[in-house]
């Protein structure tokens, strides 16, 4: 069965506007319905006739995001485009009858039509889903609004509608990622903090490259980037705002220790890390706004790349304390550790998914680099990619799809990102402007 | 209903104002690194740090994830101690490092207690610690860049750099 949520969400960026009158119902055949599960899928098979442009201003932007919200679906590999040449009706006005017969006969499972007006240096953006078999629409005709300069996120926003009506998961597409931007050889690499769309469109620095700067994360909220840069001469964690790039370290350390690795609280309040000391290395956990450091763990092993789960009650990470690195989950206010990794090999950088159901890692067994899940407690190991080098997964706020980084073997190896399905399925080369590594996705901005 | 977009909080424009440290570079600014600068001197003047660099060796390897100083290691360091005793003028910041095989943050624990491993030994062999800083690179700064383990194991090093400062 299809689920229907209540559509209107009241949002800081981007509202959704009025509902559309529902064209009429026919019989139903049975709700659309695409279940993402491990098993191989099929495709289903879509239509987006080009949006339609209701004045001359409007029309460049109907074009681009019809081709947006094409590529958003295309990208999950769930979904795949029958393309306009084949198309038998065409669209002429937003509430003409749809044909369903036409879109029948090219076997168009799903049908999105759209409109866009140009107004006032603002855009609106008007769209339905038909569920073309059973020949009714699937969910309410909704309308975006938005400055022109926007049109991307808006195409973002329809994709997103359309993915979750289908799948009953949650969208991903209105998301970005911020990861580090290198250059140069490899015995001689800088590094930028930079930001982009989750679809590599709309890249943004936020360094420049004078001082080293990697693995950042982002704030629960989408708001702020917790990062580990050497600009003091020592790898400190600063915390930056991403709407004016301005930073300040997490708090002061002392001289001659490091910290680095940082992720926020589910709750977006607290930050843990790791601090080495003395060449010891656990976790620590000190409140956004200052105060005193709690330390989580006190081993004489390392103890780093901490993950909370979203309820904030636990926490997984990485140590070496059996010699090798292996992923253990704790009490989020500390406690005895728990050992969940159980394979050969060596286990690193846990994190936990936002839905709570899996932990992501990288396994490093034999020479080669794996991405995996595995359920909270270590079960259901599996390896969804092998590289020379991958690391350093990175959830979709959905928990169905990740990202990471993957180097090239070699004097000319490079960094890249790529991203999986959590079946291992849709292994993909996510667009960056150059070398890229260490993702990290943000939660909807919608 | 009509709808915004937040005030363009993904638009940057604010000017980047960053510290003036190289990324290869990062020394403190009352210090001068002379490995940086060519100011070497001569290897066969055994107070120069081309001396310290070529003769007594500025560099220790380790084994895979290890920061253990095996018997070549530790003779490299007793010759580090005698010459950091004997030209109390400089300073040394000690640079843990990793090859590639491993995780980011994970090596940069490990450079960290690689740098550590050398700094106490030298304390041990009589080098006052306050004329010591350490820093971990990870695997950052490799100098080898073949992916090959005749390379990797250059790069799990750690290196002893002198800069001439307030030496005690």
């Amino acid at each position: 069965m299809l689920t229907r949520r209540s559509l209107i969400r009241s949002t800081a960026a981007l509202t959704l506007a009025s509902s559309l009158p529902l064209v009429p119902a026919r019989a139903q055949t049975g709700p659309l319905r695409l279940e993402i599960t491990e098993g191989v899928i099929e495709p289903l098979p879509f239509a987006v006739p080009r949006f339609i442009a209701r004045n001359g201003g409007a029309a460049d932007a109907a074009a681009d995001i019809t081709r947006v919200i094409a590529a958003d679906l295309r990208g999950t590999g769930l979904f795949r485009q029958i393309p306009e040449s084949a198309h038998i009706s065409s669209v002429t006005a937003f509430d003409a009858p749809v044909q369903y017969n036409d879109w029948q006969a090219i076997n168009a499972q799903a049908l999105i039509v759209g409109e866009v007006e140009e107004s006032g240096g603002r855009l609106i953006v008007r769209f339905r889903l038909f569920d073309v078999f059973s020949q009714q629409p699937l969910g309410e005709g909704l309308q975006f609004v938005g400055p022109r300069e926007g049109w991307r996120r808006m195409a973002h926003n329809v994709a997103d509608q359309v993915y979750e009506r289908i799948t009953g998961e949650g969208g991903y597409f209105d998301t970005r990622v911020v990861f580090i931007h290198e250059e140069g050889p490899k015995n001689a690499r800088l590094k930028r903090l930079a930001i982009m769309d989750y679809d590599g469109a709309n890249v943004q620095f936020l360094t420049d490259s004078r001082s080293l700067v990697l693995a950042p994360r982002f704030s629960p909220t989408g708001d702020r980037i917790i990062y580990t840069s050497y600009e003091s001469g020592q790898p400190r964690v600063y915390l930056m705002d991403v709407a004016t790039v301005t930073r300040r370290p997490l708090e002061a350390i002392s001289a001659g220790d490091m910290s680095f690795s940082p992720r926020f609280t589910p709750d977006g309040g607290s930050v843990v890390f790791s601090m080495a000391q003395g060449g010891n290395t656990d976790i620590f956990r000190v409140s956004v706004g200052g105060g005193a450091r709690t330390q989580l763990t006190s081993a004489p092993s390392i103890e780093t790349a901490p993950s909370f789960s979203p309820d904030g009650s636990q926490m997984v990470f990485e140590s070496d304390r059996t010699g090798g690195q292996q992923i253990y989950v704790m009490p989020a206010g500390g406690g005895e550790p728990q050992r969940i990794s159980r394979g050969t090999g060596r286990y690193g950088t846990p994190v936990w998914s936002p839905r709570g159901d899996y932990i992501a890692f990288t396994k490093q067994e034999a020479g080669r680099f794996h991405i995996g899940v595995m359920r909270t407690n270590g079960s259901e190991e599996r390896l969804l990619t092998a590289s020379f080098l991958d690391e350093g997964p990175t959830w979709a706020p959905n928990g169905r799809v990740l990202m990471f980084t993957r180097e090239t073997a070699g004097a000319d190896g490079a960094p890249a990102v790529y991203s999986v399905d959590i079946s291992g399925r849709n292994l993909q080369r996510v667009a960056t402007p150059g070398m890229a590594s260490d993702p990290s996705w943000s939660p909807r901005l919608t | 209903m009509t709808l915004r977009f937040r005030a363009s909080a993904l638009i940057l424009t604010a000017a980047l104002a960053l510290s003036a440290c190289a990324q290869g570079g990062l020394r403190g600014d009352d210090t001068v690194n002379l490995n940086a600068q060519g100011g070497l001197g001569a290897a066969s003047d055994p107070t120069s740090v081309a001396y310290f660099n070529q003769v007594v060796g500025d560099r220790v390897l380790f084994a895979v994830d290890q920061s253990t100083l095996d018997a070549q290691a530790q003779a490299t360091l007793d010759g580090q101690a005698q010459w950091l005793l004997s030209n109390a003028e400089y300073r040394v910041q000690i640079e843990g490092h990793a090859d590639e095989q491993g995780t980011r943050e994970y090596n940069i624990a490990l450079g960290a207690r690689r740098a550590a491993a050398v700094r106490d030994y030298l304390v041990s062999r009589g080098v006052p610690a306050n004329r010591l800083t350490t820093i971990s690179y990870g695997k950052e700064r490799p100098i080898e860049i073949c992916s090959e383990e005749s390379c990797y194991r250059q790069n799990r090093r750690a290196v002893t750099v002198l800069s001439f400062g307030t030496g005690v």
